[in-house]
């Protein structure tokens, strides 16, 4: 987990990561990610790129923002994949209560 | 004592072989970045503590990896390849228009004394450069700008710049090559590009003397000698002597010109190796024999080296940028196998014998030789 303090008011979303990147992001957990305003899969991406950089380009492509083919995001067992990216995350969610999930699609190798 | 450091890239991530110049005992480190496609390892001629790497995944994409102590730690480094401008487009396998979309490095040239430059060859074609130790990278565009970049078509292997080559002598002159456009000039440090592809016959084109639209596979370059290069094309090994104005087949008695890799002595600049490979579409040796074949007329005249080397029942390929030389007084030479092994060689090809024997598909290999 990250430990830096969140701004007044933000709301911090547990993000869980898949392996290769928690050992590129050189995390070995969860990471909270602070949102101040609208949670939605966007402004958590959006947080997670500005907070950890090497993950630029590795969940979305870097101009068009959108998912790469085999990265699915999950959350209270449904599959947001593919979701609009600035449809608000569900409520617990939003207040750390339950995790948004990154994952690696399974597609072989 | 002196020694070697030989970078292996494998599909399941990079590993470090050390041994000193007797080359017989290893040392083996690795799998780092465990998982991952490691295109290519390369280290800089300026600072052989300095390594570049070229992580990638089907699933995350690509990251750039240097090391600034040989090899033992590892930092992720830029990772932002955009093409310079709107991207246009190259013929798909079908033949239609298809938008030039970044997919992976392929190949990295550190500069020959600045450590802090890098180039980097990938797919789609095109060729970036960093002058900040891989921090930042920005595409020199006048080779995918080529106006014939519209015809060039991908290789099986993906439309790749696979191959960078750098003149020692003449400031400014690079050369590259591109699977399935050809080889470029260029003489300006990257800025503009011509292809230099005459004399090369490919059967498997329209024009089979196109100015581009050739497989070629591999060059390589003497250091002592930079316009002499050497090629192993999708069929036939070819060779110039002119810097790529003109190039002739020397493919000579060779049981079959396919291969990917071809390198050069360190201190012959006419002895030449190549991996006869059965065809495009048995990427094996042939009767199952690995066999590395040596000239030492720069050509025509091929002889087989076999000691060491497993000669039944043997169906592994050696890819493209999968093999090197070192520097040493007796010249290793080094080449890994999509089965996993890397053999080496303490005498120039005479007798090999494996580093490593059971490594993920090698993807490439380099030698780094150190004081």
């Amino acid at each position: 987990m990250t430990g830096a303090v969140p701004p007044a008011g933000a709301a911090v979303i547990r993000v869980v990561l898949p392996a290769h990147l928690r050992t590129l992001a050189c995390v070995d957990g969860p990471v909270d990610v602070h949102v101040d305003g609208l949670v939605t899969q966007r402004t958590v991406l959006d947080a997670l790129e500005a907070s950890h950089p090497v993950l630029c380009g590795k969940i979305r492509d870097r101009r068009s923002g959108q998912r790469r083919a085999f990265v699915r995001f999950f959350a209270c067992e449904q599959d947001l994949s593919h979701e609009p990216p600035d449809a608000p995350l569900p409520g617990v969610v939003a207040t750390g209560a339950e995790p948004y999930l990154i994952v690696g699609a399974m597609a072989g190798g | 004592m002196s020694g070697v450091r030989v970078l292996v890239g494998t599909r399941k991530g990079a590993f470090v072989l050390s041994a000193d110049a007797k080359r017989e005992k290893w040392e083996v480190s690795g799998p780092h970045f465990a998982g991952w496609e490691i295109y290519h390892v390369k280290g800089s001629p300026a600072d052989p503590d300095r390594l570049f790497a070229s992580q990638t995944s089907g699933w995350f994409g690509q990251v750039i990896q240097r090391s600034d102590d040989g090899g033992t730690t590892w930092q992720p480094v830029g990772s932002d390849f955009s093409y310079d401008g709107v991207p246009g487009t190259h013929q798909w396998y079908d033949g239609t228009p298809h938008p030039w979309e970044f997919e992976r490095v392929w190949h990295l040239e550190p500069s020959l004394d600045d450590p802090d430059t890098v180039w980097a060859g990938v797919e789609d074609a095109g060729l970036f450069k960093s002058t900040d130790g891989g921090q930042r990278w920005t595409e020199l565009p006048g080779l995918r700008t080529h106006r014939s970049g519209p015809s060039w078509q991908p290789g099986a292997g993906g439309m790749c710049l696979h191959t960078i080559i750098l003149d020692p002598d003449k400031p400014g002159r690079m050369f590259a090559a591109i699977s399935a456009a050809g080889a470029f000039r260029s003489d300006d440090g990257g800025q503009t590009w011509r292809p230099v592809n005459k004399g090369l016959h490919s059967e498997g084109i329209p024009d089979e003397d196109a100015e581009v639209g050739h497989c070629v596979h591999r060059l390589a370059m003497h250091p002592s000698r930079p316009d002499v290069l050497y090629m192993q094309k999708h069929w036939d090994v070819m060779r110039t002597d002119d810097g790529a104005d003109s190039w002739r087949e020397v493919s000579g008695n060779l049981p079959t010109d396919f291969g990917f890799p071809i390198d050069v002595h360190a201190h012959e600049p006419d002895t030449i190796y190549v991996v006869p490979i059965t065809s495009d579409s048995h990427h094996f040796p042939p009767e199952g024999k690995l066999r590395v074949y040596r000239s030492k007329t720069g050509g025509d005249e091929w002889e087989p080296l076999t000691k060491g080397l497993p000669q039944e029942h043997c169906y592994v390929n050696v890819l493209r940028d999968a093999m090197a030389v070192d520097s040493l007084e007796d010249c290793g030479v080094y080449f890994g196998t999509t089965g996993g092994q890397v053999y080496a060689s303490a005498d120039a090809g005479d007798s090999w014998a494996p580093i490593v024997r059971d490594l993920p598909a090698v993807l490439s290999v380099e030698v780094q030789t150190l004081p």
